[in-house]
């Protein structure tokens, strides 16, 4: 049994319209998603904007109402996360896009440290004061830190503090929802590096969301694709970066920048090929509602979303 | 040999914090020629988007000194009439964030003849919006004539970018500054807006200044590069040259963080310490030397300037020659926790 | 346009619940005061048993639910009740004093404007200056003064010291309606309280443009524009106020509300026969009819007032109109 199992995950959207604000129609976020992951992996959930993919980690913890489908989390059902018991919600945690606006900037990192810790053990004011001080260290800030406010510390620092508290409660699956994008690549390596470093250490699993395809490779083992809240392709690294096969993510991969400018026109040159594919062929590879087709296994490991006939 | 358009000169600008003034933008000279596309690269807060504002004279509340010549003009000295008739028309600027850079109440057939008008008031009503329309189709829109009637909300994030260009090429300009103009925009359709500011600067013959973090879009556009840290040039080279032969200690550092197909295996580089903010930069001696403090302090010169190496090729500081990355011969370094 | 439409619809349907928890509550408010139809009107010396009797007949004994039924119809047809005061339909009383405040409204809000416009432009371009610290100093002073004191200091000032205004009423006595002169009585009239007034609430409105030409000035757009070659005046005329005075015009409506409780003030100091002198004078004589049914007026007021602030800003924002 896997470790993290996504059956067929819907969220959609209600739209609301007409004079009496009816719901008219839904915006199928993700529709019908499904994959499943090993403990100690890293997953990487892949798309561009308005694909789906931090909408399907939101609603694996609960942040977004599911429609329909079924998670389950090591062995328990966790579709209605609110009915999952509190040892099973406490293992499992996010990491938030911008570190600048997730944490209160009212309040002590001691106090954003320590909410998960409050809401979920209860420990004397002692206790919690060196928890949060081994959090705070283990992420690579100074003991004093605790009483200082996030405006005093530099964007990497701030995403290390969204980071101890995703970690308080040592949980065993971490949802990390575009950690990165918001921070310099210098700063970006430092996080980077560090969210690998806990992972050895405390055997964390992530899902990892991201469209710098570069920062999936970097960091991911597994990967899906989404297009319009569906997948199009799940495999491997090498899977997708060395053989996509779904035109839509030999565009994706097409698009990562090359560091190294002696590519540079066989790149342009590859990519406008590409794309005279993708304008060529969309049709074939999605159906008539612009959606992608059900996935099949070409591979052990490679799904593509192919044509129902082909 | 491709005429030179821009000379900046010694060129600071300080803004006021507390009573004091501290150079976000310090003794930066650079030329940009026709026909080139000149990266500046660097982190946030290395006074990139600052040097960028300067030259289009767009700091408010900014002291400039140094000078800024356009063909031998030196506009810092323009009055705010001459920069008028300069800004949208002989020099434009691309924003980084679309969504913010066109104004919500005006439809988007406006916007651009707003900068068609400014710098040709003879233009008539239909003359205006059939060049408009033009412009938006040579931006890469689908459907101008409807476009034209719509207003930025109506409009995806990669579909606003193309009008922001389509403004700032309205008028040909000779020199356009690019100011992280892909930041924003999803990947695929960031490298079609990459692709059409090639094409661009094809066959306008203009100078492009494209100033980014990212390494990935620079090795793709750019022909020469020059990379910031804490307000100075700390190297400028041939896009070959910079990324094949790297010398400055920070853009090792910086290409090293970078992750990439090789990568995989194998931790970042994490440049030690914090960038330093505008009241904390260092003044004195090579501003790097804090990040690297694994390296010799005589290496660095005590008052740092760019050399030139080799033919086009100049490196601030004499710590380059001693530079070693601390896994190369320790082999084992944490990673830079401050 | 069609979802504009929509738009309009759908807006004015969420009215009809707000209208009828209006009328409910002023119904029952006028219930719960002491005394009713009745009270005034009958001879003191009248047996308990007959005027139980005659309660009876005229329904007072009914449950509330059916007084209100009856109540909102009649009011529903114009019929506000009987004054018990001047004994006189409701609505009679009230109509004319209604124009006098119709027209004082629309006076205070052009002075309102008039201040507020220039005001506000100039303290948020000119933001940080000594003029713009001249101006929200005044603005301060106007949140601070009490509206039926300065109005008191003007009157006594303008009407009575300096002679230059009429201390009370709404026309000279004996002009003929209809005719020059009596506009002009009319307007010479209102002058000193809609200037009294104007001067209080146009500091709202002046802080509103200001922080609103503040925010609009930092927006990248801005940026865009000057980067395109528009001059500051350009840039300011074309771009900023533009944007910042929306807002304002959005802002329409919900002054129609603000201004409701500054006319009782002023009305009353000034003698001006509106529906705010209305006010006071039934409360204190107790004429409960007029009470509720100026209340009742003043409530829906206050709700097309919101109503027409909703419209209008749908119909100058195309994110909005085009949604």
């Amino acid at each position: 049994m896997a470790f993290l199992e996504v059956k067929d995950l819907k969220v959609h959207f209600p739209v609301k319209g007409g004079i009496f604000g009816r719901t008219v129609d839904h915006i199928k976020a993700v529709d019908g998603v499904s994959f499943s992951l090993e403990q100690g992996k890293t997953y990487g959930l892949v798309g561009e904007s308005g694909s789906g993919k931090t909408t399907t980690g939101r609603a694996i913890i609960g942040l977004n109402k599911i429609t329909a489908g079924k998670v389950s989390y090591d062995g328990h059902d966790i579709t209605n996360i609110k009915k999952a018991g509190l040892d099973v919600r406490k293992e499992i945690q996010m990491i938030f896009q911008d570190p600048y606006s997730s944490l209160n900037p009212k309040k002590r990192v001691l106090d954003i440290i320590a909410e998960p810790l409050r809401n979920y053990e209860k420990l004397s004011k002692q206790e919690e004061k060196k928890r949060v001080q081994e959090l705070v260290e283990l992420v690579g800030l100074s003991p004093e830190s605790i009483v200082k406010y996030p405006h005093q510390f530099s964007g990497g620092q701030r995403q290390r503090i969204g980071v101890a508290r995703a970690i308080a409660l040592k949980p065993k699956l971490i949802i990390a929802d575009e950690p990165v994008s918001a921070l310099d690549v210098s700063v970006q390596a430092q996080v980077l590096n560090f969210m690998e470093d806990i992972q050895e250490e405390m055997g964390l699993t992530y899902i990892f969301i991201g469209h710098d395809l570069g920062v999936i490779r970097h960091m991911c083992d597994d990967i899906g694709i989404m297009y319009k809240g569906r997948y199009v392709e799940e495999g491997t690294v090498e899977d997708i970066f060395n053989n996509p096969q779904h035109i839509y993510t030999k565009r994706l991969v097409a698009a990562i920048p090359d560091i190294n400018p002696e590519n540079r026109k066989g790149l342009i040159n590859y990519r406008h090929e590409i794309q005279r594919e993708y304008e060529q062929f969309y049709d074939d590879y999605f159906g008539d509602d612009g959606l992608a087709y059900s996935l099949k296994p070409i591979s052990d490991t490679h799904l593509v979303a192919l044509p129902e006939k082909g | 040999m491709n005429e030179k358009l821009l000379e900046i000169k010694n060129l600071k600008t300080s803004f006021r914090i507390e009573d004091r003034y501290y150079a976000a933008v310090d003794d930066v000279s650079l030329t940009v020629n026709e026909n080139e596309v000149l990266a500046i690269v660097g982190e946030s807060g290395c006074g990139k988007s600052a040097l960028a504002f300067s030259l289009m004279g767009l700091h408010n509340r900014a002291k400039i000194e140094g000078d800024v010549l356009f063909k031998g003009d030196d506009v810092t000295k323009y009055s705010a009439g001459q920069m008028n008739r300069l800004r949208g028309h002989e020099m434009s600027m691309i924003f980084q964030d679309p969504l913010t850079a066109l104004n919500p109440l005006m439809r988007i057939g406006d916007q651009i003849g707003e900068v068609l008008l400014l710098h040709n008031k003879k233009l008539s009503n239909s003359k205006r919006k059939s060049k408009a329309v033009s412009l938006l189709e040579r931006a890469g829109i689908a459907r101008p004539e409807h476009v034209y009637e719509q207003f930025p909300h109506e409009l995806s994030g990669g579909m606003r970018q193309r009008v922001v260009i389509a403004i700032a090429i309205a008028n040909d300009p000779e020199v356009l500054i690019a100011d992280e103009p892909t930041t924003a925009l999803d990947a695929t359709i960031q490298s079609q807006i990459l692709d059409l500011l090639n094409e661009l600067k094809e066959d306008m013959n203009a100078g492009i200044i494209l100033i980014t973090h990212d390494l990935g879009v620079v090795a793709e556009m750019a022909d020469r590069v020059a990379v910031m840290y804490a307000g100075q040039i700390v190297e400028v080279a041939d896009v070959h040259d910079l990324f094949g032969n790297p010398q400055h200690p920070y853009t090792r550092s910086l290409l090293s963080s970078v992750p990439n197909a090789e990568s995989i295996d194998s931790k970042l580089h994490v440049i030690q310490g914090i960038v330093p903010s505008l009241k904390n930069l260092p003044r004195e001696g090579c501003r790097f030397r804090s990040r690297i403090p694994w390296i010799d302090g005589a290496a660095h010169e005590e008052n740092p300037r760019l050399h030139e190496i080799r033919p086009n090729h100049f490196v601030r500081c004499t710590c380059y020659k001693d530079f070693y990355f601390p896994d190369e011969e320790k082999g084992d370094q944490n990673h830079g926790i401050s | 346009m069609n979802h504009m439409w929509k738009f309009t619809v759908r807006r004015t349907l969420i009215m009809i619940p707000q209208l009828l928890l209006l009328s409910v509550l002023v119904f029952l408010m006028a219930q719960a005061m002491p005394g009713d139809a009745l009270t005034g009107q009958i001879n003191p010396d009248l047996d308990p048993q007959e005027m139980q009797e005659q309660r009876e007949e005229l329904g007072l004994n009914d449950p509330w639910h059916v007084k209100y039924a009856d109540w909102i119809t009649g009011a529903l047809q114009g019929d506000l009740g009987q004054s018990f005061q001047f004994k006189m339909p409701a609505s009679e009383l009230i109509w004319n004093r209604m124009v006098n405040s119709f027209w004082l409204g629309v006076a205070t809000l052009i002075i309102t404007y008039l201040i507020a416009i220039p005001l506000g432009i100039t303290s948020g371009r000119f933001n940080d200056s000594l003029l713009d610290s001249s101006i929200t100093g005044y603005t301060y002073i106007g949140f601070a003064t009490p509206i039926f004191i300065f109005a008191l200091v003007m009157l006594w000032i303008f009407g009575y010291q300096l002679g230059w205004f009429p201390t009370s009423g709404s026309v000279a006595p004996g002009v003929e309606s209809g005719g020059l002169e009596y506009v002009m009585s009319k307007i010479y009239h209102l002058l000193l309280p809609a200037i009294s007034l104007g001067l209080i609430t146009t500091v709202n409105t002046v802080q509103y443009l200001r922080s609103e030409i503040i925010d609009t000035k930092q927006r990248d757009f801005i940026i865009t524009a000057r980067a395109k070659g528009a001059s500051e005046s350009r840039v300011y005329n074309r771009h900023i106020f533009r944007n910042s005075l929306l807002p304002i015009a959005a802002f329409f409506g919900f002054e129609i509300t603000g201004l409701i409780g500054g006319t009782v003030f002023v009305e009353r100091i000034f003698g001006y026969p509106g529906m705010g002198d209305l006010f006071i004078e039934s409360v204190l004589l107790r004429d409960y009819t007029v009470v509720t049914s100026v209340v009742l007026l003043f409530g829906l007021a206050s709700i097309l007032g919101a109503l027409i602030s909703d419209i209008i800003l749908s119909l100058v924002d195309p994110r909005i109109r085009i949604k």
